[in-house]
């Protein structure tokens, strides 16, 4: 890609062309981001409306219990994903102990395992009528009650399962960062005298900060998102919240104002947290690469290192991976085995299309960004990265409706006009499931995207462009190349996320089409857990591959890495 | 590195547009947006369109949702019929304006008037029942009378039931409104918290499995989630269901609160009398008994004998409150039940 031709750079006339056709594609990117944010400003633009007395009925009853669970959920999965994501991440890439170099890439793997299956699994080995207390009962001859057990169907156990499922995202990011790190800055450090655990959180943390906020926030927006979870463990937050008011309460103007309740509070968490940045920047700014200083871990050091790495592996995959394949087995006589290469299929391609899909427009609108952060731009960029958080359900219907209203008014004006129907056009069609994905997931691509060029120095523009480059070709020859291990990731995300969908997929999609997670909750939802399994482990098989190839091309992103190690 | 992947993208989008715009087209043809999962309804479906050369496209989906789909696709909706759980949710697609009436004495003179909606607009085509399961061992069914009795101090601490957000329990509440009233009902759901054995957590057979498990003495549940753990595959599940049994609730009174699955004919309908048909067809002997027995149901016609398993439980007093009582108080049931503390 580096490598394509050169030409000259030509006189004022085309650079007075490129300015015009700039405008042009700065207005088009504008006019896409818009269209994206359509679904989100569909919801806020809820709040004007009245609902008769439905918040007050909420506020006396059960609107304080959303709020508290909702923010010890946010507390709760925040810390874990730190201690569970950075402290790994560290690990694996300063020292050496036995299986570091397995754990490398294996510490992502809880990535590929969708949140509500992993609460599935855990309860239906830990519940009170689970195997496990079951034997506990009979080997003791215990009665409910007479020992100690924790309760999975808690707050508590939602916060664990969202945690080691969502961890590997400040892992990827943290390790990303710390690969990234100058050796320079943290060899003063510790010639100044610095203990390597104070070389980590003295240097290295607050160096990584932009990653790992980045890592943190997508936790908390899909920790808010989340509805398969809190719904089935009974807590009441604000997702099944907003579902029980819309549907219970039957007032969608009330749920919608939840929802954009929720939105509010999100924009003013990612504020704050831009603000207490302020004029910090972070790309490094020395190019001295050398190989990491990895040390190598002995005596308890080394066994305690072991432990504490490879526990959110065990807990976050290769449990849930190992129960679901027995479950699997065991009913593998009762599944409707023929449709699954279709839903195996239907599932890659979803999650492919929209990958491609959301890198290219997630290359365009984050160049653009750079190149002219004007504050439309900028702000509209931010209400698209709303969408992460919302639950799939409200995008859906936040898609449904100027979809289903497009194509009401077409066919309408078609009919007057010409008298042919037009019919429903994009509503009920892929098209508007892919478009559901991208306004969920863009930000994730957005965010790996955002945070791989604000490490390329501006003055790498400035040279480029006082060569005589245009911005498309500085893009291409500069930033493309630079960027290769963030257009990875970004892509790689967005098809895992995809993959793992369920709620506007299951609204939205045509007849006759079914994807793996469909299955999945269908057969879950008839409370036949076990028969769920097979199709629950080939969601989760489709996604360990490109998440064993992120963490591979993550360990070799290092600048100046030597392919041969 | 584009390059390279050109191919297997063009490939991929070919695919993409296939579906979206070239999927085939047949002249008779019924759309429908089912809330019952695809597996305990599509080989019925495969029948009739073996039958009939109908050809039926699917949509499965949580009811709510399906319903706000046809209400915002309005008269354009692709959609021929609504199938769903819970007269609750057909009770709502009618308040939503999405079905329209339909007038078939094939099917009125068949289904009893209380699973039908008194206008037309949908008909129960399954029958469950919501009842008290207890433990063998230390529940005498002697103990157990009214849905009432459910909130004396005696089972303190030791009933479980799933959350308020669950339609079952909404429908339940709601026929004990339209019967007694708000005041009275609502002194009745704060007695039955006061009486949970845990927080209401997990679906209904997770309540079975807690009762087996010795966590609580009795549970709420649906007939159905009783009968599917019986006839499991897992011998756990087969053990813990062993250890209970259902009880059918207020057999002095009114009956044992009921509940169907059903359908109705959307107003969008463009393949109106295809519908009808198939409609027709599943309230027919054959349809009836499988679409029952797939579920564990009771079949809504009283003609089509129930399964065996169902058979066993011996016969029962079922309330004979016409269901769209229950869609009608389902919005007071919801609060209720919050005011309540029923989480």
């Amino acid at each position: 890609m580096a490598n394509t031709m050169d030409k000259a750079p030509e006189g004022a006339l085309s650079s007075l062309k490129t300015g015009f056709y700039n405008r042009l594609s700065m207005l088009g990117i504008l006019v896409l981001c818009l269209l994206l944010c359509v679904p989100v400003l569909t919801i806020l633009a809820s709040v004007t409306s009245s609902s008769d007395g439905v918040w007050q009925h909420l506020y006396d009853t059960v609107l304080g219990d959303y709020v508290t669970h909702s923010l010890t959920l946010l507390a709760g999965v925040g810390v874990s994903v730190l201690v569970l994501g950075i402290g790994p991440a560290w690990l694996v890439t300063m020292t050496r102990f036995p299986g570091s170099r397995i754990l490398e890439w294996a510490l992502v793997l809880p990535l590929a395992m969708p949140a509500y299956i992993i609460a599935y699994t855990y309860t239906g080995m830990l519940d009170v009528g689970g195997p496990l207390q079951g034997w506990i009962r009979e080997s003791f001859d215990l009665r409910f009650g007479d020992y100690w057990f924790p309760n999975v169907r808690s707050l508590g156990g939602a916060v664990a399962m969202l945690a080691l499922v969502l961890y590997p995202y400040v892992y990827l990011l943290s390790r990303t960062a710390f690969l990234e790190q100058s050796v320079c800055v943290l060899e003063v450090s510790r010639t100044l005298g610095a203990s390597p655990w104070r070389a980590f959180t003295r240097v290295a943390i607050p160096l990584a900060r932009p990653a790992i906020i980045a890592g943190l926030s997508l936790v908390l927006m899909e920790t808010l998102a989340d509805y398969g979870t809190v719904q089935y463990f009974g807590v009441s937050a604000f997702t099944t919240g907003i579902f029980r008011t819309w549907f219970g309460l039957g007032s969608i103007t009330a749920a919608a104002q939840l929802a954009a309740v929720l939105m509010i509070f999100i924009l003013f968490l990612v504020l704050t947290e831009h603000w207490s940045r302020q004029q910090a920047r972070y790309h490094h700014t020395s190019n001295k690469y050398s190989r990491l200083p990895q040390l190598q871990l002995t005596g308890w050091k080394r066994v305690a290192a072991m432990i504490y790495c490879i526990l959110p592996v065990l807990l976050g995959f290769l449990i849930p991976f190992i129960q679901l394949s027995f479950w699997a087995v065991d009913t593998w006589h009762l599944v409707d085995k023929d449709s699954f290469f279709t839903l195996f299929m239907n599932s890659l391609e979803l999650a492919s299309i929209t990958a491609v899909i959301a890198l290219l427009l997630g290359i365009f609108i984050t160049y653009s960004k750079r190149l002219r952060p004007t504050l439309t731009l900028r702000g509209v960029v931010r209400v698209m990265g709303l969408g992460y958080a919302i639950p799939g359900t409200v995008i859906a219907v936040g898609v449904l409706i100027p979809f289903a209203w497009f194509d009401n008014t077409l066919d309408a004006w078609m009919r007057e006009h010409f008298d042919i129907a037009t019919g429903l056009l994009f509503s009920g069609t892929l098209i508007a499931v892919v478009f559901a994905y991208l306004v969920r997931f863009l930000p994730v691509a957005l965010n790996t995207l955002d945070a791989g060029l604000g490490k390329i120095k501006p003055t790498m523009d400035d040279v480029g462009r006082s060569m005589g480059l245009s911005p498309l070709q500085i893009l291409r020859r500069v930033h493309l190349p630079l960027l290769q291990g963030s257009l990875l990731t970004a892509s790689l995300l967005v098809f895992v996320d995809v993959l793992k969908e369920l709620p506007a997929t299951l609204i939205l999609r045509p007849f006759n089409f079914n994807t793996l997670a469909i299955r999945t909750y269908e057969l879950a939802n008839q409370e036949r857990l076990t028969e769920a399994a097979s199709s629950a482990l080939l969601i989760v098989l489709a996604g360990i591959l490109p998440v064993i190839i992120l963490s591979k091309s993550i360990s070799r992103s290092r600048p100046g890495h030597d392919s041969s190690t | 590195m584009l390059r390279k992947l050109t191919l297997p993208l063009l490939s991929v989008c070919c695919t993409f547009s296939y579906t979206v715009f070239c999927a085939p087209v047949f002249a008779a043809e019924v759309n429908i947006y089912s809330a019952r999962q695809e597996n305990l309804i599509k080989p019925i479906l495969d029948i009739f369109t073996e039958r009939t050369g109908v050809t039926v496209n699917l949509v499965t989906g949580a009811a709510d949702e399906l319903i706000q789909r046809l209400t915002l696709e309005g008269d354009n909706s692709p959609a021929d019929m609504l199938i769903t759980e819970d007269v609750g949710r057909l009770y709502r697609a009618k308040q939503a304006g999405v079905l329209q009436a339909v007038e078939s004495a094939g099917i009125n003179d068949v289904i009893p008037a209380q699973y039908r909606d008194s206008e037309g607009f949908w008909y129960g085509l399954s029958l469950r029942s919501r009842v008290i399961i207890y433990d063998k061992a230390r529940v005498s069914p002697a103990d157990l009378s009214t849905y009432a009795d459910l909130a004396n101090p005696k089972w303190d601490n030791k009933i479980c039931v799933r959350s308020s957000g669950n339609i079952y329990n909404q429908s339940l509440v709601a026929s004990m409104i339209s019967r007694n009233g708000i005041e009275a009902t609502e002194l009745w759901a704060t007695g039955l918290v006061g009486n949970f054995g845990r927080d209401p957590q997990g679906g209904d057979r997770e309540q079975i499995s807690a009762v087996a498990a010795g966590q609580c003495d009795l549970a709420i549940s649906n007939t159905y989630y009783f009968g599917g753990m019986l006839k499991s595959d897992d011998e756990a599940v087969r053990k813990a269901a062993e250890a209970v049994a259902v009880f059918f609730p207020d057999q002095g009174g009114n009956g044992a609160h009921m509940n169907v699955s059903g359908a109705g004919i959307t107003k969008a309908a463009k393949n109106r009398d295809a519908a009808v048909q198939l409609m027709e067809f599943l309230a027919g002997e054959e349809a009836q008994a499988w679409y029952a027995e797939v579920n564990n149901e009771f079949p809504v016609r009283s003609d089509v004998p129930a399964s065996e398993l169902l058979q066993s439980w011996g016969t029962f007093k079922a309330d004979n409150l016409a269901l769209e009582q229950l869609g009608i108080h389902n919005a007071d049931a919801v609060r209720l039940m919050d005011r309540a503390g029923w989480k």
